[in-house]
């Protein structure tokens, strides 16, 4: 019954939604507030009912019941209680609806938090929002069904895929669809503002924390996936470049530009046309990853779709929402102001090279995953295009941004000057070049890592210069002025600093150990400055999966500074085996064990890695992160510029323009 | 239809025998010999995996393939002679770096094309607006330059 309710409730949503997809654009079009006003009120009770849906299929999830394809397909009676929660959207139609939920909480939350903002660009938001739940809420209700039944209940589940049986799954997705689907609102803007012909510094305003919170929720997302792929996959990369990777880099690297536009739009009214079209390609490539990972068109380590009708659904939808968005801006963008002039080397010319760079960038990684595809089509020929490739071209395009990254927050607005920003940051090189120096004494190499280390150091350095500067400039106190500051700053800072920490991680992976050795009990091996001893080889059982643990200690000059505890382990309902490792984090490097098999003598084939300051990979993401978050708590500014933006009411752009 | 349920057969036996990625007794004794070999076998695809190398693989077939390569690095084959033959058996397919040819010449310079593109637009755009600059303001501008530079103050402030 409760099952029903949630597949009714569903359905419901579809009509709220193709409400919510006309009914407030009418009112726009015709300047009725009440209409208008409409779309708030059912954006909050479209939220209401895909929760109920939602919360409907977690249920029968939790309690297993088996007459649910769904929940047989994906669960066991035996699976802990935190999978089969998060085991909801570990499946296809499962992780269709959290797409639908996260949604509709983007619809509830401009419902609700959006006081600030014109009625008609609101009603016009919600509008396109409900276009883009209609879309898939048919979606969801045509093509993948998470409540169907079956006529007669099957006794046991066949689980989840043990890969998934992991932390990992209960954090990963939900992060990633933030930010997928939190482009969705401010492509909902983009289109609102090109309808009603308005776009100016208070919409950048109004849109900007959308902006900011999608790309922290994406950034959190990309980094936990990564480090889960680290964790899980047992031989210690990181980064594959694998299709479904790279369809969340593009979004990212897309919304990354479109983040940097939107404060020039606000502080100088600049950049429109750069600022439409990056919102819009964020939410378009946003759906091409959802098409590339939820059609099975290709072949990778995360599809596990495979169902053509469900790809030429998504494929519509695609051709939909990003030719009708383009059409919309290509008819539009004409109309749009020119904004102030500005010389090449400023604040705006930084940001417009970082426009570029990001956008050349994000069109790397879509010809490289895409191309494979393209070819196959047209000539039939099956090429691979893999992590090569992109080491190729798109470390060679994005390395050097390191390197302006700094100049670009020393920069005035209008007018910089290169020479007066280079003087500010001679401490930074100079730390960079000492770096690298004793870098390329003590290692030897490799050459890129050496090199991406000294950038990586000038851009931690350098992101701070600015603001430590000021901090020492004019009157009062010093911390008194740096506390002082906007916060918004502070966040440029941190999270440029956070990018640095990446890369600095990255660069130390030249650095890192391998061994690939056959252990028996109890005999040692140097693996970089710890000594590995696997003191025992026991079987054991876990809730759905038997394994084998190999207990070992690490020492450092005779002392034991860690265990860990890497194991084989089976999943007899799936007849799958998979690797934990054992991973022990010692100060930012990490020691990484993965247990290869079991041999029949008693020893164990192994893989050992010293991995040196690794963490700061993911550190930089969260960094990145906290950066996006102190800015987003940057409000004082934001608000008080709404209500001037407000009074002063810009005429509409369609008479204003030439 | 047919190589979909073989593709679907091999990955179920692929999980069925584990054997995990480089193992020990595959490893060549001559250093030199044996990080060649992992240079090579990063850059070949594991022709029944979804997107992984033959050196990250665990699939049978990979190590089939690893063991092949070091087979022939051993009897003194050059790197581009084992990528050569594993080409002639396998084609392009298994090469993860595309070699150039007229097909993937769109991948390769792509990038570098579009890049090229998308600067000389942003540049001829600036000049076309610096010549707008250099025209005489209309009475509307004189205004909004004046709006502009009473708040200047402000928008220093907040420039962050």
């Amino acid at each position: 019954m409760i099952v029903e309710i949630g597949h009714y409730a569903l359905v419901l949503a579809f009509v709220l939604a193709l409400f919510q997809a006309t009914v407030p654009l009418i009112g726009m079009r015709l300047g009725d507030a009440r209409l208008m006003q409409s779309a708030r009120s059912v954006a909050l009770a479209q939220f209401a009912f895909v929760v109920l849906a939602y919360a409907a299929l977690t249920y029968a999830h939790v309690v297993s019941d088996f007459s649910l394809v769904n929940v047989y397909e994906n669960s066991h009676s035996a699976k802990p209680l935190v999978y089969k929660i998060s085991g909801v959207w570990g499946n296809h139609e499962g992780s269709m609806l959290l797409w639908v939920l996260v949604l509709s909480i983007c619809g509830a939350s401009v419902a609700l938090f959006s006081r600030i903002m014109p009625e008609p660009l609101r009603a016009g938001a919600l509008g396109v929002q409900g276009w883009i739940g209609a879309a898939f809420l048919l979606f969801v209700l045509a093509t993948s069904n998470p409540f169907a039944r079956f006529a007669e209940a099957p006794l046991e589940g066949r689980d989840l895929n043990p890969i998934l049986q992991d932390p990992g799954l209960a954090i990963h997705p939900p992060l990633l669809y933030f930010g997928y689907v939190g482009f969705s609102v401010t492509f909902s803007f983009a289109a609102a503002a090109l309808i009603s012909g308005r776009i100016d510094a208070g919409w950048a305003l109004i849109v900007r924390p959308w902006v900011l919170a999608a790309w922290m929720f994406l950034t959190l997302g990309i980094a936990m996936g990564s480090y889960w792929a680290y964790y899980t996959l047992g031989w210690g990369g990181f980064w594959f470049w694998d299709p479904v990777e790279n369809a969340s880099l593009m979004p990212w690297l897309a919304g990354t530009a479109l983040l940097h536009c939107m404060s020039v739009m606000q502080k100088r009214d600049a950049l429109k046309i750069w600022t439409i079209f990056l919102a819009i390609l964020a939410f378009s490539l946003s759906l091409l990853g959802t098409f590339l990972v939820r059609s099975g068109v290709l072949t990778s380590v995360h599809a596990f779709a495979n169902d053509p009708a469900r790809g030429v659904f998504i494929l519509a939808i695609l051709v939909l929402f990003i030719g009708g968005a383009l059409i919309l801006f290509a008819v539009r963008a004409n109309a749009l102001q020119a904004g102030c002039v500005f010389a090449p080397v400023s604040r705006e010319g930084a940001l417009v090279l970082n426009n570029l760079v990001l956008t050349c960038a994000c069109a790397t990684v879509f010809i490289g995953t895409l191309y494979p595809l393209a070819l196959e089509a047209v000539t039939g020929e099956k090429i691979s295009v893999g992590a090569p490739y992109f080491n190729l071209t798109f470390i060679p395009l994005c390395l050097p941004l390191a390197l302006a990254m700094p100049f670009g927050q020393q920069l005035a607005w209008k007018r910089g000057t290169l020479l007066g920003a280079a003087q500010r940051l001679t401490i930074a090189a100079g730390c960079a070049f000492v770096a690298s120096a004793a870098l390329a004494l003590a290692k030897g190499g490799p050459v890129l890592s050496i090199i991406a280390a000294g950038l990586a150091i000038f851009l931690i350095i350098g992101s701070f210069a600015d603001v430590i500067a000021r901090s020492f400039r004019g009157p009062g106190h010093v911390l008194a002025r740096a506390f002082g500051m906007p916060r918004s700053a502070w966040a440029t800072s941190i999270a440029h600093a956070g990018m640095g920490l990446t890369i600095l991680g990255l660069a130390s992976t030249g650095w890192g150990v391998e061994e690939i050795v056959r252990m028996q009990p109890g005999q040692a091996v140097a693996v970089g400055p710890y000594e590995l001893t696997t003191t025992s080889i026991v079987p054991g059982k876990g809730p759905n999966f038997e394994q084998t643990v190999a207990h070992t200690l690490i020492r450092a000059g005779g002392v034991t500074v860690a265990e860990i505890d890497p194991a084989q382990r089976f999943y007899p309902v799936r007849q799958m085996s998979r690797a934990e490792a054992g991973i022990a984090t010692l100060g930012l490097g990490q020691v990484y064990m993965s247990v290869a098999e079991v041999n029949h003598d008693g020893s164990i084939d192994a893989r050992l890695y010293w991995k040196p300051i690794v963490v700061l990979i993911w550190i930089g993401a969260l960094v990145m992160a906290a950066g996006g978050l102190l800015s987003l708590s940057d409000r004082r500014i934001g608000f008080a510029y709404v209500a001037r933006a407000r009074r002063r009411a810009a005429p509409p752009i369609a008479q204003a323009a030439e | 239809m047919i190589r979909t349920l073989f593709l679907a057969l091999l990955f179920s036996l692929a999980a069925l025998a584990p054997a995990y990625t480089v193992r020990p007794d595959e490893v060549l004794a001559d250093p030199q010999l044996e990080s060649r070999a992992r240079a090579i076998s990063s850059e070949l695809r594991c022709m029944v995996c979804q997107n992984q190398s033959i050196d990250d693989s665990d699939a049978p077939l990979a190590r089939d393939l690893r063991l092949l390569v070091r087979e022939r690095l051993s009897a003194g084959d050059s790197d581009s002679a084992i990528r050569a033959f594993l080409t002639a058996r396998y084609g392009d397919f298994i090469l993860l770096r595309p070699p150039l040819k007229l097909e993937t010449a769109l991948l390769w310079v792509g990038p570098g094309v579009i890049f090229l593109l998308v600067a000389l637009l942003l540049l001829r755009r600036h000049y076309k607006k610096e010549d707008v600059a250099g025209a005489e303001l209309t009475t509307e501008e004189r205004a909004e330059l004046a709006a502009v530079l009473s708040s200047k103050d402000e928008a220093r402030r907040s420039a962050g």
